[in-house]
């Protein structure tokens, strides 16, 4: 068991944020309930948030919290309307894999 | 004690983002999610981003995952069903993801040298006054536009989500 | 002394006197609504049925504890721990008094102060949300998950007026740590009215505060707004299938967050621990002055008692109320429980008018309390946030 360092590295949050990331694409690739997908959206997108304070605090400047702050806005403002536009998919279609939802194929 | 808070914060996030992916009813799926969140708050704290982490709690994990959570109840989602189709795509995607987490993290490593660590207390600029400052001043335009932005997103989620009166 | 240690016997101290306040404020709930009701309430248990919360302890725990086989059992056993837990902890921000020295320790009558103290508590109290819906959700019962999600959504609607509602005086006092805030409101104007954040210029708070309170109710799920939890129209809304010690935590989980919002109101609206005339006109010896009129009373009582067992505890009650009338004026715990005594009179009186509205008015419907909350508190709370900001612009 190799010690543990005095202060916790940079590049550890970072490598954090990948793991994250890529977890995300993970459920957005395999998963097929909608709602699911959305979920591993917003898990990439806290991922991003993550790098973008990790790079502040290297930078030392404050750009990096405005930064995550503007993307959490944005985020909130494509949940609302991402989960109506799914709630008025779920009207028209009674369901929720999106598998179903394909009736532009072929 | 940094590196044990990182250590166990960083492992509670992790966790919950694999029970996230893993879980077949959705809202397990919501409720790992704000345990990553809540998470993520704390790392966020350790990183000297008190505001960040203060609004982490309040518009992600208490406003917008709520609304996902109302979501799944309204729609009474049950459980996903077991896919149809054939596994060798399921198989080939494992290891490219995991490439592409090498990948990242190769980068990550080489390019950012280990001379810095990170302390409670080596980034004293991430206030509510210092935020502000910068808000209102150098980034006074994108928050006038994401304001609109939001303006735009209530009224498009209202006029998709209401009743048609006939 | 270790800051760990200190930190700890703080936090043990916090949560025994919260606990002790949780009980008995359900007794005094009963008592003041009974009055109201020109009835007399509990008198069975103990004098005056001082007992009663022991007794409502006793039953709760020895109540069958019920696991109905329909129910979604993670989330049903999740429901009751995440609303407590939220509930409990935002006591951690509340400062109870300024600091204070025992001998070689000196420290703050808080258990910790930390910079964005008010968005802190904003945050747990839309956390809280959580525990309602998955409680009305797992229950899995038509009246349980409308209660819940009714109540949900109520608690959202009105997180939004008492959040701009909160920003008002915030502007006013520029700092959101909750020990900056209450010393922002000390000092008197004139000598004698005090510089609470409702009588502070540029503008008084006064709306702020109307505002705030109604959106408290609210957020409590308190009558006028308790219509999610009614008893004769939601069955019991979304604690239904809720037995014994799970039912006691969504109750104290209520009372827990009736008294962190009352708190928070004092300290942003009634200047925390800021005696009401200074003390240079002597209100140090007020507390005093209150224990010493209330002894005096319950033993004159005493001696024309108006039932028979009052002929024991009324000389009794007496002969305590005035030790704590000496305790104010000892030389060591005075400076601790003069301010504690200011605070907690205040927070007694926003509990109080908590316990006289319940006792007063009647609920309102749901579509009536949604369209207050979007029609009419959201347009006048963003209305008082701009004026504030536009006079404190001006006179800067």
């Amino acid at each position: 068991m190799p010690p543990l360092p005095q202060s916790v590295p940079i590049a550890w949050y970072l490598t954090l944020s990948a793991i994250l990331f890529v977890l995300g694409v993970a459920g957005f690739l395999y998963r097929r309930n909608i709602i699911t997908v959305f979920m591993s959206i917003e898990l990439m997108l806290n991922a991003v948030n993550l790098s973008f304070i990790t790079f502040s605090y290297k930078l030392k400047q404050v750009d990096g919290h405005l930064f995550s702050f503007f993307v959490m806005v944005v985020a909130a403002a494509e949940a609302a309307v991402g989960l109506a536009i799914i709630l008025t998919v779920f009207k028209n279609r009674q369901t929720l894999e999106i598998d179903e939802v394909s009736s532009l194929k072929n | 004690m940094d590196v044990i808070l990182f250590l166990i914060f960083a492992a509670i996030a992790v966790i919950c983002a694999v029970n996230l992916v893993v879980q077949t009813h959705p809202i397990s799926s919501a409720l790992s999610l704000v345990g990553v969140m809540g998470a993520l708050a704390a790392l966020y704290l350790l990183l000297g981003g008190e505001f960040i982490a203060a609004a982490q709690l309040v518009v992600y994990a208490g406003a917008i995952m709520v609304l996902f959570v109302f979501v799944i109840m309204l729609l009474n989602a049950g459980r996903e069903q077991k896919s149809k189709k054939r596994s060798w795509v399921k198989f080939a995607g494992i290891p490219l993801l995991l490439v592409l987490l090498g990948l990242i993290s190769f980068l990550v490593q080489s390019v950012i040298p280990e001379t810095e660590g990170v302390t409670l207390g080596g980034f004293t600029h991430g206030t509510a006054l210092d935020i502000g400052r910068a808000l209102f001043t150098t980034y006074l335009l994108p928050f006038e536009v994401t304001s609109i932005l939001i303006l735009i997103a209530i009224l498009g989620a209202i006029v998709l989500a209401r009743k048609e009166i006939d | 002394m270790n800051f760990l240690i200190l930190s700890l016997i703080k936090a043990a101290i916090v949560a025994f006197v919260l606990m002790t306040t949780l009980a008995y404020l359900q007794w005094i709930e009963r008592k003041v609504i009974a009055h109201i009701q020109l009835r007399v309430g509990p008198r069975r248990v103990g004098p005056h049925g001082l007992l009663q919360p022991l007794a409502d302890v006793i039953k709760l725990l020895t109540k069958e504890d019920m696991l109905p086989s329909h129910v979604n059992k993670v989330f049903y056993f999740l429901a009751p721990f995440v609303a407590v837990t939220f509930a409990l902890i935002a006591i951690a921000v509340i400062p109870f008094g300024p600091e204070i020295t025992i001998g070689p320790v000196h420290t703050y009558m808080q258990l910790t102060d930390i910079n964005i103290g008010v968005l802190f508590i904003l945050g747990l109290s839309g956390m809280g949300v959580y525990g309602v819906a998955l409680a009305g959700w797992a229950s899995n019962n038509k009246y349980s998950l409308m209660g819940g999600l009714r109540s949900s959504a109520q608690m959202i609607s009105y997180e939004l007026p008492m959040a701009l509602a909160i920003a008002a005086p915030l502007l006013m006092l520029n700092t959101l740590s909750f020990r900056e805030l209450v010393n922002g409101q000390a000092g008197y104007y004139l000598g004698f009215i005090p510089r609470w954040a409702i009588f502070q210029g540029p503008f008084p708070q006064i709306f702020s505060f109307l505002l705030f309170l109604i959106a408290a109710f609210a957020e409590t799920n308190r009558i006028p707004f308790d219509l999610p939890e009614a008893e004769n129209e939601l069955v019991a809304g979304f604690h239904t299938e809720y037995s014994s010690m799970k039912f006691a935590a969504f109750f104290m989980a209520e009372y827990a967050n009736m008294v962190t919002v009352s708190c928070v109101g004092t300290l942003l609206f009634l200047g925390g621990w800021q005696p009401i005339f200074p003390a240079a006109l002597g209100s140090n010896f007020v507390p005093s002055l209150v224990f010493v009129i209330g002894g005096l009373i319950c033993l004159y009582h005493g001696f024309h008692p108006a039932r028979p067992f009052d002929r024991i505890t009324l000389p009794i009650a007496g002969v305590v109320f005035l030790g704590i009338a000496a305790a104010f004026v000892a030389p060591v715990l005075g400076p601790i429980l003069v301010p504690l005594f200011w605070f907690a009179s205040k927070v007694g009186v926003i509990l109080f008018l908590y316990i006289w509205v319940r006792g007063t008015l009647p609920r309102f419907r749901y579509d009536q309390l949604m369209r207050f909350a979007w029609t009419f508190m959201f347009p006048v709370a963003v209305a008082n946030l701009m004026i504030t900001g536009l006079l404190v612009a001006l006179t800067a």
